[in-house]
């Protein structure tokens, strides 16, 4: 389980101030294996938890700037991503506050990585100075499969991932609620694009060719470099 | 070795080679290699997409109704235009109208995406291929100011007060280290010709559009439910409009249609009194340096879009043009038809794929993605790492489409070159009134300078489109038709047990187009040709070269090692290689990574 080890003296802020109003961010592209985590845990987090008003839960995909507005309106941000941690496939690892930008950037192993570094930083020259920022990151096996879900040793890490959320919701100060038997009201995103029908509906490699780029990705069975 | 081309250049490999890699500097890689002339004069251009694509290995036997939504997820800039794009394909295919009020809201959104696109393109990801923004730390806020208001008299924020602040807030954002937006620079190079106070305006103008574009994007939020990620609908749009409402969750009601209202005249404002303006300040500053035209003054192509009446896409509808103009005969402009099986064809003998047959082109309706990787035979380096690319080989990710054989420009530019040689008076009127202000003769749009001025033009005309939609959906609804779907075909029941169906749209970085088959109520086939899979196009068999790599042909370069002309050039495609292509390059850290050999 991933742990947070210091804790900058948030512990206290709940109770004498309002909670910041708290942006849950998922980023990822859900088109690219275990790219798609950060999306799938707010999917799976708006699945099992109902939030209450001040915390925005949103599946920001790979929109860039799209998401500046959003950044700075908040003043906790929560983000969900694959993250390359050089560490091993599936394990898990919390960054916090000034130290997310960079490890968004560190090895940029997906097209919205630096993106959303940009995104930050933009924010930044903009004026925002957030309370509280939190990377709940995890590293992913596979990327190199266009169409694909994600791996089950990374799948296995989204209740843990959305429970780290949650704790640190409740540390901010927000109170927020498991949903009772009952389906949300509105799914997150397009019924299409969940994790259920995205990963069901995918055709056979038979049916339409799954080889990538060798170049840059693993090579073919039995070939060379 | 000297070339001739079939589409008229002069190709020379025999200079040094530079290698820029990646050139974009978001979503996805492209890179380009020259070579050149003992003057550092580019004689040789090849530009290749690092990444594969195929949407298709996705979509095969899903419901159509629910491909705009995984077409939406292509790319993290486009998505409403390939939603859009998506669902005209289905409704195409399945014969499916959509009422006046349904083409109004699509219009306004597929707008505000235009305008949302050009305005950050041009502040976020290619102002810093003119301006320099550590030379605005030079400049004098109270010059800055008289430069301001001599540019943009009617544009208030202009004190030089206001500009010291933003003079300061840049100040402290460098010196604490966080330079992200603006590393790997080449910040000292004398390719970049503006003064500081023109530099300090415009970086203080990137500020304001920052500012801007998220009430842009409002527009998006209230048609389509959310944003990011705007829900589409096949027959129309899923928003129910309910004008006495007050206020129910996801309805048109009068409060957010004036809402939609005041989005539009402020983004007009800012077209009008600030981005113009400053294409057309720092155009003053670089009316010697028009290079960049490549194909544009040869072979421009435009799908046209934004219908006036629901569901009639004849050119004479579009308020966006459709054309093609080939053999850069102006007075000649061809009509488009994307269901010819002569005209849209892909060619992919320079590219990493193979069909039964080399030399052979398919239609998008009968295309394939069989991925082929080999390098040419005069490549260095590995499969893993390549060194320097054989063009005479394959070379690219990307498919070389060709209209009836021509390779062929699309995007801002490219719609407004047809649309002028069309006769469109609001083009006309524009584009003249930029090249007299400037004082520069009509071939001056042909030109890197003139791709980046038709993109702010277009702007500013497609606010004033959205106006007309926007009064056009008022009335309409004032009219008492409050429809917005047409769902007399929803159930597949009613669906032809085959079919087929092409969407086009204008996206802001050119012709997009979606060609679709059904077959049992399911995809069968689904293929994409991208706006950068036009323009960032390989060679042909015939030897003609792509759109990029035209575009770079004789263009001199101050430093090799910063070839900031060549990033320049490239940039002013807007290019977006994410759905061009596919996968990524095992770094992306750097801006560009350039070797000289």
């Amino acid at each position: 389980m991933a742990t947070l080890t210091d804790r900058n003296g948030m512990n206290g802020c709940a109770a004498t101030s309002p909670p910041p109003r708290t942006l849950v961010l998922g980023i990822g592209n859900v088109l690219w294996a275990d790219e798609g985590f950060g999306v799938r845990a707010v999917e799976r987090l708006h699945e099992a938890w109902e939030l209450p008003a001040g915390v925005t839960l949103m599946d920001g995909g790979t929109q860039g700037l799209y998401l500046l507005h959003h950044v700075e309106a908040c003043e906790a941000l929560i983000v969900f991503d694959a993250v390359d941690y050089g560490l091993a496939p599936g394990e898990m690892k919390l960054v916090e506050d000034d130290e997310v930008p960079a490890f968004l950037g560190v090895k940029k192993m997906s097209l919205h990585q630096t993106g959303f570094q940009e995104v930050i930083a933009t924010a930044r020259l903009k004026g925002w100075e957030p309370r509280r920022m939190l990377l709940i990151g995890v590293q992913p096996e596979e990327l190199e499969d266009y169409g694909g879900g994600l791996r089950p040793i990374v799948a296995a890490r989204l209740d843990e991932a959305v429970t780290c959320a949650i704790d640190e919701l409740r540390r901010l100060g927000h109170v927020p609620r498991r949903r009772r038997g009952s389906r949300p009201p509105e799914p997150l995103s397009a019924p299409a694009i969940s994790r259920e029908s995205y990963e069901a509906g995918r055709p056979s490699a038979e049916e339409a060719c799954r080889v990538g780029d060798a170049r840059f990705l693993t090579l073919l069975p039995g070939e060379k470099g | 070795m000297v070339v001739q081309t079939p589409n008229g250049f002069t190709l020379d490999n025999s200079g040094r080679r530079v290698v820029v890699d990646p050139v974009t500097r978001i979503e996805g890689h492209m890179r380009c290699e020259v070579n050149l002339d003992e003057n550092n004069v580019i004689r040789n251009a090849v530009s290749t997409g690092t990444m594969w694509r195929g949407l298709e290995v996705i979509l095969k036997g899903r419901d159509p109704r629910d491909a705009w939504a995984f077409t939406e997820r292509i790319c993290g800039v486009c998505t409403g235009t390939h939603a859009l794009t998506s669902v005209r394909a289905v409704e195409d295919a399945l014969g499916i109208t959509i009422p006046e009020n349904a083409n109004s809201i699509r219009n306004l959104m597929q707008l505000a995406l235009e305008i949302h696109d050009h305005v950050v393109h041009f502040y976020h990801l290619h102002a810093l291929d003119w301006v320099n923004p550590i030379n605005a730390l030079k400049a004098d806020p109270k010059a800055t100011s008289e430069l301001q208001q001599a540019v943009s008299p009617s544009h208030p924020l202009s004190s030089p007060g206001y500009f010291r602040d933003v003079q300061n807030r840049l100040k402290k954002f460098v010196e604490s280290g966080q330079l992200g937006l603006f590393k790997n620079g080449y910040w000292t190079n004398p390719a970049y010709k503006l003064p500081p106070e023109a530099d300090l305006m415009a970086v203080t103008h990137y500020l304001e559009a920052l500012d801007l574009q998220k009430e842009i994007v409002k527009i998006h939020t209230i048609f389509g439910g959310k944003n990011p990620h705007p829900n589409w609908l096949v027959g129309g749009v899923p928003c129910p409009i309910n004008v006495d409402g007050t206020g129910a969750v996801g309805a048109i009601n009068m409060e957010r249609l004036n809402l939609v209202k005041s989005i539009i005249d402020m983004t007009m404002e800012f077209n009008r009194n600030v981005y113009i303006p400053d294409v057309k300040a720092i155009g003053s500053f670089y009316k010697s340096w028009l290079y960049g035209g490549g194909l544009s003054s040869r072979a421009c192509l435009a799908y046209g879009d934004i219908p006036e009446r629901a569901n009639d896409f004849s050119a004479e509808n579009l308020h966006l043009p459709r054309g093609a103009i080939i053999n850069g005969k102006l007075d000649e402009v061809h009509d488009v038809d994307l269901r010819d099986p002569e005209q849209v064809r892909e060619y992919v003998d320079h590219s990493w794929y193979e069909y039964d047959q080399p030399g052979v082109s398919l239609h998008p309706w009968e295309g394939e993605t069989r991925p082929r990787y080999e390098l040419g035979p005069n490549a260095k380096g590995t499969k893993t790492n390549i060194i320097e690319l054989d063009e005479g080989g394959k070379y690219s990710w990307i498919k070389a489409p060709r209209w009836k054989g021509h390779a062929m420009e699309v995007g801002p530019l490219a719609r407004y070159i047809v649309g002028y040689a069309k006769g469109h008076e609001r083009i006309r009127e524009q584009v003249d009134g930029f090249l007299s202000d400037l004082d520069l003769p009509f071939e001056a749009i042909f030109s890197t300078l003139g791709r980046t001025a038709a993109r702010a033009l277009e702007s500013l005309y497609c606010c004033e489109l959205q106006l007309h939609f926007y009064d056009k959906l008022v009335t309409n609804i004032r009219n008492g038709d409050t429809t917005t779907a047409n769902v007399e075909k929803w159930d597949p029941s009613t669906w032809p047990k085959e079919a087929k169906g092409v969407g086009q749209t204008e996206a802001p970085r050119g012709a997009l187009g979606h060609w679709i088959v059904i077959k049992d109520g399911k995809i069968e086939n689904y293929q994409c040709v991208v706006p950068t899979t036009w323009n960032g196009s390989p060679r042909d068999p015939a030897g003609n070269i792509g759109a990029f790599e035209a575009s770079l042909m004789n263009t001199p370069v101050e430093r090799a090692e910063e070839p900031v002309e060549i990033l320049r050039t490239i940039h002013s495609f807007d290019p977006c290689l994410a759905c061009s292509t596919h996968v990524l390059s095992p770094d992306g850290e750097e801006l560009a990574r350039v070797k000289v050999r």
